[in-house]
């Protein structure tokens, strides 16, 4: 490998660490500084606010759910993308990528043009027999869930490739029957790459925003997620207690990504 | 199993007879379906509930736009107010993206051919744009570029946030598509190049710039499509002032609000274009350097 010269090298050095120090840490820093300026009085006068305390508690709430249904869809779509030939294969392998580049408001606007009780396609005759999607937990779980779908995906799909099928193989040769394989081969063998789409879907989930503010009608306290908390509180001149709820989203989001940095196995070169 | 079949076909020796030849052939031009019945039945499921979640909403977007055919796409295009929003948009994601071009290049560079303490670190928060929400993205740069900046810029509201913004959530786009590719990169090239008397820049430009490209171009791709799309980190930062600080998703976000779905549609419709665009090109660049090895 040829060596740039020490100069360069600096300039190279010094560029990149101010740039992400200027637009990433310096700013992140800030918040965590704002948040605890009056010691702890932020986060408890937030954690003392019903609204914010029913937002994280809606945000908990359809966060599990989206993650737990892309999961399940997740593994079972990977494992089909991977193991088995059908037609259509490579329009859907291209589909699933398509929440990741849509806008969350996109995402929103398509909900509620299918499900809105009103002159949605299905929504008057799901409410007709009970079921209230849009402006209610439903639709959130269901944007959460469009806007996390391919992170699974993402990760289990190339493990999938690179373990290959020998030992699935080998057990199916030796009689074990399709679930035996799936719990004792297959799952072992794809077990981090769940658990790193689950902690990235996750992230996703508990910070989603945009999708989420269209299907859920932002009721204050009903259907207002913590991210939608953070926004009314600041426009109405809460600052403190934007910056707190901001802080434990940010926090959060931030755990996760240094349980992935750390679980993810160094590459060997 | 693919794979393994695959080889015993290749290496079968070819059958005498033409029929047998013709039945290959035949089978071999129709996709092959080895789903077993308890592997088609998943396939179901989940079919139905992408197609729930995903397709058939999709498609309603597109149905609700067409069904105000173009009069619909020229009443709400030659609205000012949407048209110098898209005008903001595309400016915007056109000139952060070749910002990225420039920066996820170096900093990618940093990362894999540079030592120093705190690499790792550097390594984390690269990626900390793509696990904050959106929201407190904003709310984070308005702390720094906000009103009570520490450094005295007062960027909130102006076209400055829009492209801070952008910038912080695009950020990790180029530097982790470029990253893997620079780090298999092998040296001796580069050293034999040297060795025959190559500059350094010489090197750069001619032999691993040309093998950075690709994952350039994808990098730079999902980046502008992501720039395109945003909204969260912009709705406390650039105030969305009409005709200044107003991009094409929050013009969305203003007719769903005004109850002018079918306007939302069409608009929200080339944002999906322009996503899928994005896609089927980063697909095809994919092929085609896993073709060339």
């Amino acid at each position: 490998m040829v060596e740039v010269s020490r100069s360069v090298k600096w300039a190279l050095r010094l560029l990149a660490l101010g740039y992400v120090f200027l637009l990433v840490a310096w700013p992140v820093g800030l918040v965590v500084q704002h948040t605890f300026e009056d010691g702890l009085t932020n986060l408890a006068d937030a954690l003392a606010d019903p609204d914010i305390v029913n937002a994280l508690k809606l945000t908990v709430m359809v966060a599990f759910w989206a993650v737990a249904i892309n999961l399940v869809f997740g593994v079972t779509i990977s494992i089909l993308l991977v193991r088995y030939e059908f037609p259509g294969k490579r329009v859907l392998s291209a589909l699933i990528d398509v929440p990741l580049s849509v806008s969350p408001v996109v995402v929103g606007l398509a909900l509620l043009l299918v499900y809105n009780g009103r002159d949605g396609w299905f929504g008057p005759t799901l409410e007709a027999n009970g079921y209230q999607v849009i402006f209610d937990s439903p639709g959130m779980i269901m944007a959460t869930c469009f806007v996390a779908l391919p992170l699974v995906i993402r990760e289990v799909v190339p493990v999938l490739q690179e373990i290959g099928d020998d030992q699935e193989q080998a057990a199916r040769s030796l009689g074990a029957g399709a679930r035996q394989t799936f719990l004792r081969i297959t799952l072992p063998s794809i077990k981090w790459a769940v658990v790193y789409g689950v902690v990235l879907s996750t992230a996703r989930s508990l910070g989603e925003f945009g999708a989420v503010k269209i299907v859920s009608g932002n009721y204050t306290g009903r259907t207002q997620t913590a991210t939608l908390v953070v926004e009314g509180k600041y426009q109405n001149f809460e600052q403190g207690a934007a910056y707190a709820t901001s802080f434990l989203l940010a926090f959060v989001s931030i755990a996760c990504l240094v349980v992935v940095a750390f679980l993810r196995p160094k590459k060997t070169h | 199993m693919t794979a393994t079949l695959d080889e015993v076909e290749g290496t079968a020796p070819e059958p005498a007879s033409p029929t047998g030849r013709r039945l290959r052939r035949t089978r071999r031009s129709t996709p092959r379906n080895t789903l077993t019945r308890g592997a088609a039945l998943g396939l179901g499921i989940s079919m139905v509930w992408f197609s729930l979640l995903v397709l058939i909403p999709l498609a309603a977007i597109v149905a609700t736009a067409g069904s105000g055919g173009w009069d619909q796409y020229v009443t709400t295009l030659s609205n000012p107010q949407t048209w110098a929003a898209i005008r903001l948009t595309v400016t915007q994601a056109v000139l952060i993206t070749l910002l990225n071009i420039v920066m996820g290049t170096v900093i990618a560079w940093v990362l894999v051919r540079d030592r120093f303490p705190g690499k790792t670190v550097l390594d984390v928060i690269i990626d900390v744009p793509f696990a904050l929400p959106t929201i407190v993205a904003g709310l984070v740069l308005l702390s720094l570029y906000g009103p009570e900046s520490p450094l005295g810029l007062h960027w909130a509201n102006t076209e400055r946030a829009v492209t801070l913004a952008l910038a912080f959530v695009t950020l990790p786009f180029i530097v982790r598509t470029v990253q893997p590719v620079l780090e298999e990169l092998e040296g001796d090239v580069e050293e034999a190049a040297a060795s025959l008397g190559a500059r350094r820049t010489t090197i750069f430009r001619r032999i691993i710039l040309p093998s950075l490209t690709p994952a350039i171009a994808a990098g730079a791709a999902l980046s502008f499509a992501r720039a395109i799309s945003e909204y969260g980190s912009l709705v406390l930062l650039s105030g969305n002032l009409p005709y200044r600080t107003e991009v094409v998703s929050v013009r969305v976000l203003t007719f769903i609000e005004n109850g002018n779905e079918a306007g939302a549609a069409a608009l929200a419709s080339i944002m999906l274009a322009v996503a899928l665009f994005v896609i089927v090109t980063l697909d095809l660049v994919q092929r085609r350097v896993a073709r060339r090895g």
